[in-house]
């Protein structure tokens, strides 16, 4: 944008001279973190800042930690992050999606910064991209709520219809199916990362149809508290434990832990061996966690699930395994093959027996 | 004994006093919040109001303030002239959605043709008529069926976001987006783009039009009769109604001001900083602009003033936020107490406080 422009000129570059950069000859270093959500919102930013807290206790007085949040994506978040650069900011993780052009932008600008953001697509020298195969999590889900359910209705509570989310639905849906083939999602897209207001509209809505299961991919514990005070209704930690929610209505959780990964990532810049890469873990390396599974869970249900969560780790099995059809009935993966990464990135279609379409 | 005694004639001191002693009495209860959370009061307060304008990187922050002061006080004005006549246009924010999203939408169906003095100034007035297109709406079922604007126009807003989220999927996403939602990026198209007029200002033609809009108003306000009108509106209903004021026309005509004010600021937005129609586009600059016509006292001039001290305590928040680790609640919550204290104290401009018995 137009101040990218301006600083790629002499002009900019003289103005940051005199703003005192790159003088950054300090022995701490610096790590910033922009969050989307606040810190107290006990799901996705919750478990980032868990993971800088982590990068805290990890490095004690050699590096020190700043962060923002509730920073809308957009302008805002190019300011944030610019005045994150200026204030000394040797490696920043910014944790949305939404964060990619002005992480770019902002990236482009500061060469000597290093950057890393969650979920996106985009890089370049200094920008590093991760996220966490948080569909591996989604088939364990899947499969413990095609068992538990009595309605055959599973709601589903979307954030936005990106890649991400979508393939999430078709995890879950695709391995609630597999253990009981007359299960049927229905899917609300909140529009909001985080919103517990709305979160819990959705949920009454979810739970008035009929459905007694729900899961999220929104940020709060407002699905939660609905659903405690519906009764009979099974949820799913996102994102982090909500453990005080367990033994019911959350029977078990996917958790985010991105504490290993932003340690490493510190110790490279300190070490001065950090370079681009693009990281996508799961299971098997610890970025995604399976919660204990409650006692509301028959315990024949909770063996199988186990089973299903160490056969992904291990790599014996993968999620999206065919025969798999897209939603319309045309072929997707042939029996026995496999998606590859590509395609999950991208993904942006159902798989056959999911009802209603990607708002598009 | 305290008793609150009504002024004849509202006080002229006050009318200037009261805000700065609101912003005056917010630093210092925001201060002591702050030293609750276990910060420093006085440095979390210079880094919110001094840092941006004198700090260390003040060369930095001082072009963002008018950036992000632009449109609250482009907004604001048009807000003023309905408030002053007592007309509650509380939707500002889905007027500057749907003036958006008239701009993105001309300039979009150009694509990529190079003919920037044809296209930008399309996009202008397709946001100004985005905007009037949706204030008008209220306006008329007013007028219509007296309903109550203030519900009408704040409901439109979550029309507008439905409206935005669906265009930002559907109509305008960018074909070669990867099928992520979101319209291309109109800041990085040379036809569409608003850019920054004068090297590392910050001023773009937003910044440009909110300047204009306060001396327009000033001299609408002060000299004109549709100033006098709208004045006389707001004081005296009925007086107007004698001088020959037709409610209905200016209901309408204050309504169409704001929404299309509302919507250029959303036009400037979407071509300039934002650059792009995303789902969650808009950030609240339509709901903070009411707090910003009333800390202005719905003057030209102190709307300006106030605009520019919104905007230091957004970027100064920042600051805080980083330097400080203050939460960010906490600056939130900060910005709230700004025009809880001015409504507080701003009774003093319409009574004085009385010690003793009330006969």
């Amino acid at each position: 944008m137009k101040r990218r422009t301006l600083l790629a000129s002499g002009a900019g570059a003289a103005t940051l001279a005199m703003m005192g950069l790159p003088a950054r000859a300090q022995d701490k270093t610096k790590v910033g973190f922009v969050f989307v959500g606040p810190i107290g919102d006990g799901g996705w930013t919750f478990e980032h800042n868990n993971g800088r807290l982590a990068v805290e206790a990890a490095f004690g007085d050699a590096v020190e930690t700043v962060y923002a949040e509730n920073v809308p994506e957009g302008p805002d978040a190019e300011r944030v992050l610019t005045q994150m650069v200026l204030g000394g900011a040797d490696l920043i993780f910014t944790t949305s999606f939404g964060y990619m052009e002005s992480t770019m932008n902002v990236a482009a600008k500061f060469p000597d910064v290093k950057f890393e953001h969650a979920t996106g697509y985009l890089r370049a020298d200094n920008v590093s991209t991760y996220s966490a195969r948080f569909y591996e999590g989604r088939a364990v889900q899947g499969h413990i709520a095609g068992n538990l359910t009595k309605s055959n209705k599973v709601g589903y509570i979307g954030s936005f219809p990106i890649p991400e989310v979508i393939r999430g639905i078709n995890s879950a849906f695709i391995h609630a199916r597999k253990v009981n083939p007359d299960v049927e999602f229905k899917i609300v897209w909140a529009f909001t990362w985080f919103d517990p207001a709305k979160e819990a509209d959705a949920a009454k809505v979810l739970i008035e149809q009929g459905c007694d299961v729900i899961l999220q991919h929104t940020d709060s514990t407002a699905p939660q508290a609905a659903a405690q005070a519906a009764g009979n209704v099974y949820t799913f930690g996102q994102a982090s434990d909500m453990g005080e929610y367990a033994p019911m209505p959350r029977v078990s959780s996917i958790i985010d832990n991105w504490a290993p990964y932003y340690v490493e990532r510190t110790q490279a810049v300190i070490d001065g061996t950090w370079t681009s890469v693009d990281t996508w873990d799961g299971i098997g390396r610890g970025m995604v966690g399976i919660g204990e599974i409650s006692d509301a869970v028959p315990a024949d249900v909770k063996a199988s699930a186990e089973a299903l969560r160490d056969s992904i780790a291990s790599g014996a099995y993968h999620p999206f395994t065919g025969p798999l059809n897209k939603q319309d009935g045309s072929a997707w993966l042939a029996d026995g093959e496999t998606a590859d990464d590509g395609t999950l990135a991208g993904l942006n279609f159902f798989v056959e027996g999911i009802d209603g379409d990607i708002p598009s | 004994m305290l008793t609150l005694e009504k002024r004849a004639q509202p006080s002229k001191a006050w009318v200037y006093v009261a805000p700065i002693l609101a912003v005056i009495i917010t630093m210092i209860v925001g201060g002591v919040v702050f030293a609750m959370l276990g910060k420093p009061p006085l440095e979390a307060i210079r880094t919110i109001f001094y840092d941006p304008l004198f700090g260390d990187f003040a060369s930095y922050s001082r072009p963002q303030l008018l950036i992000k002061a632009g449109p609250l006080i482009l907004i604001a004005i048009g807000l003023s002239f309905g408030f002053r006549a007592g007309i509650w246009n509380i939707g500002a924010e889905g007027q500057y959605i749907m003036g958006a999203l008239a701009a993105a939408a001309t300039g979009l169906a150009f694509y990529p043709m190079e003919a920037r003095w044809l296209i930008f100034p399309l996009m202008v007035l397709a946001g100004l008529a985005g905007g009037m297109v949706w204030a008008a709406i209220p306006a008329f079922l007013r007028i219509r069926f007296k309903t109550n604007e203030i519900l009408v126009s704040l409901m439109l807003v979550y029309v507008a976001e439905a409206i935005q989220a669906s265009m930002a999927l559907n109509l305008l996403r960018n074909p070669d987006g990867h099928g992520f939602p979101g319209s291309r990026n109109l800041s990085q198209y040379p036809s569409s783009a608003n850019l920054e007029l004068i090297a590392n200002s910050g001023v773009h033609w937003g910044v440009m039009a909110a300047l204009t809009a306060v001396i327009f108003a000033y001299f609408i306000l002060a000299r004109h009769r549709f100033g006098f009108d709208v004045r006389l509106a707001g004081q005296s209903p009925r007086a107007a109604g004698f001088a020959g004021v037709d409610a209905g026309r200016l209901v309408f005509i204050c309504m169409l001001i704001s929404g299309a004010l509302a919507g250029a600021a959303g036009m400037f937005e979407v071509s300039g900083p934002a650059g792009r129609v995303s789902i969650d586009f808009n950030v609240g600059y339509g709901f903070t602009a009411i707090i910003v016509a009333f800390l202005g006292r719905l003057h030209p001039v102190g709307i300006l003033i106030a605009g520019l001290l919104m905007a230091l305590t957004y970027i100064g928040g920042e600051l805080a936020q980083l330097s400080l680790g203050l939460p960010g609640a906490a600056i939130q919550l900060f910005q709230g107490m700004l025009l809880f204290f001015l409504l507080a104290v701003d009774v003093m401009t319409s009574y004085r406080i009385r010690f003793g018995k009330t006969e």
